[in-house]
């Protein structure tokens, strides 16, 4: 475990030199691009120092590591230089509350669906169950929004187009997030069970008679868990990723929003800031979900 | 031909579907282009966003564009970013792991450690990141989706060249008095190149939705680059008028990479069994 904490905080310290080092393979010099051609030399220089753009390479990175980490960084582009922590902090809860609820529907759906594919394999049951897995699965996320804006917010009039606040701001979002990620985990749930369903101690309660249901529900089920956690885990990279084309489609006040409009602003420092928060939580979740792995699992404690 | 044939036939009724799609995918984007009768960037305005008749058979986009004509070109567009970007992640991530699997040591930790800190990011974010930082052209978006993809294969090739150095054959080979070059041209690329090619069918899908994703993002096609991603972005700002623009981009999207998961799948139980 403390190999793997180890390993977890050597990755995001290279993350961090990766992100800052890309940073000066940028084409074109920032204050041409802010200021234009006509700009004066005087102008041109001071905007240069403003942005700490006349210091050594080595500097510019340290200062930035310096204020990143003690909460005082700045936007890059002038004159307002905003804080960026602060919106960090605005538009975290929203992708978390984004993220959780369509985690939440994913599992909803992907638990029951996987499981009674599993329990009917080969049966008409299974094979829809995961036709309509791989379907979802393969659905863009900037495509399936669209549609369902089509759908409940132009034609149905039920829900709100775009824009977060009330609990029916979030359904459209949460389901474009959530919908491929259930056909994804249904997928895994099934194969999950399936191996679980073939374990001897699965046999054993079979044996003494148990009806099938408790069968599945109260000793296949609970194994089958343990890989997903795993799974969960990793698919939230693909998740967080999945977040910020979903908060296009649907203006969500979130990270990916703060990305997006940071990169059309060409605004490094935000953007560097904001892949910086998503990655570190990302590897802290990973670590985290393999520690309750880990807990549950003895076979794991020993890998 | 008999070898396509047999192998068609192991795929099974799913996997024969993917390859069918993949296969119209392939097709449409070779020669599709040359088969539309109207310039998928040539102007229309009195027919602006009409809804799909006569003249525009899918339909007219902003400015009249041909929806039909854009849908083709922008499969040529999935087509050569898609391939491009997981040819050379599969080249670069092979080398990588064969590198750190044959010299083990020092080498092989340094390398596994950058796979690690390559994949320490979440999903897209890193080619996001990439993108946004080199500008919007499609080899920038095809660079972007190498360097935050060539991990997998990396670690799968590390991993298949460390349990092939393990067999008795290879030993035997080295034994026999065959050079490193050798064992590992004629020993262990033939034998992991399965598992390889069932890592790309998936990488395949993967990259047309990536592309797609970033050129949604306005970072992956330069504008006016008929992308799919690009054209459903331009359609959402017509949804209520003209909800065509939209759709048909999706509908060829989510097909395309429907057919080749499907594909990638029974490949894979055709090709290395017991690998999930």
């Amino acid at each position: 475990m403390t190999r793997r904490l180890l390993g977890a905080a050597g990755s995001l310290a290279g993350a961090f030199v990766l992100v800052s080092s890309f940073l000066f393979l940028v084409p074109g010099d920032p204050v041409d691009l802010l200021l234009g051609e006509q700009a004066t030399a005087v102008d041109r220089a001071a905007l240069r120092t403003a942005m700490g753009l006349d210091q050594p390479w080595y500097a510019q990175l340290w200062g930035f590591a310096r204020d990143f980490a003690t909460f005082r960084l700045r936007s890059s582009v002038p004159p307002f230089r905003e804080p960026v922590w602060p919106q960090i902090a605005r538009a975290l809860p929203q992708t978390a509350l984004l993220t959780g609820a369509a985690l939440l529907l994913a599992l909803c759906v992907a638990l029951p669906a996987g499981t009674a594919a599993a329990a009917r394999r080969g049966r008409a049951l299974d094979a829809t169950a995961t036709a309509g897995a791989v379907a979802f699965a393969a659905l863009p996320r900037f495509w399936l929004g669209p549609m369902l804006i089509i759908l409940f917010a132009l034609r149905l009039k039920w829900l709100p187009v775009s824009g977060a606040g009330s609990f029916a701001h979030l359904l459209l979002p949460a389901a474009t997030l959530g919908l491929p990620l259930a056909g994804f985990l249904t997928r895994i749930t099934r194969g999950a069970v399936a191996d679980a369903l073939a374990e001897d101690h699965v046999r054993t309660a079979r044996a003494k008679g148990l009806p099938e249901w408790a069968v599945v529900l109260r000793h296949a089920l609970p194994g089958a868990l343990v890989p997903l956690l795993t799974v969960l885990g990793l698919e939230l990279g693909a998740l967080l990723g999945g977040a910020v084309v979903t908060e296009k489609v649907f203006s969500w006040p979130g990270m990916g929003t703060l990305l997006v409009t940071g990169i059309e602003r060409r605004d490094y420092n935000t953007v560097r800031a904001v892949v910086l928060v998503a990655t570190s939580l990302y590897i802290v979740i990973n670590a985290l979900a393999d520690a309750a792995v880990a807990a549950v699992d003895p076979r794991a404690r020993a890998r | 031909m008999t070898r396509l044939s047999r192998l068609l036939r192991r795929l099974g009724p799913a996997g024969r579907g993917g390859a069918l799609v993949a296969a119209a995918w392939l097709l449409l984007a070779l020669v599709g282009p040359w088969l539309s009768p109207v310039d998928p960037t040539a102007i229309d305005l009195p027919r602006e966003l009409q809804p799909p008749g006569h003249a525009h058979w899918l339909g007219a986009g902003e400015n009249g564009v041909d929806v039909l004509a854009q849908l083709l070109a922008g499969a040529r567009v999935s087509l050569v970013v898609s391939l491009g970007s997981v040819v050379a992640a599969a080249a670069l991530g092979v080398l990588v792991g064969a590198v750190a699997g044959l010299s083990g040591g020092a080498l092989e930790e340094l390398l596994m450690r950058a796979v690690d800190v390559v994949l320490a990011f979440p999903g897209l974010l890193l080619a996001i990141f990439i993108s946004s930082v080199l500008g919007p052209s499609l080899r920038n978006v095809v660079l972007a989706l190498t360097f935050s993809g060539w991990t997998g294969y990396a670690r799968l090739a590390r991993a298949q060249v460390r349990w092939l150095l393990s067999r008795e054959y290879v030993s035997a080979a080295r034994v026999l008095g065959a050079s490193p070059a050798r064992i590992a041209l004629r020993h262990l690329l033939p034998n992991a190149a399965g598992p390889l090619l069932v890592q790309a069918t998936f990488g395949v899908p993967a990259a047309i939705l990536a592309e797609a994703s970033l050129s949604f993002l306005g970072l992956g096609a330069p504008p006016g680059t008929p992308s799919w991603g690009a054209l459903i972005d331009q359609g959402s700002q017509y949804l209520l008028v003209a909800p065509h623009v939209a759709l048909f981009p999706g509908l060829c999207l989510a097909a395309t990479v429907l057919g080749l998961n499907l594909l990638g799948d029974a490949l894979r139980d055709a090709l290395a069994p017991g690998q999930e």
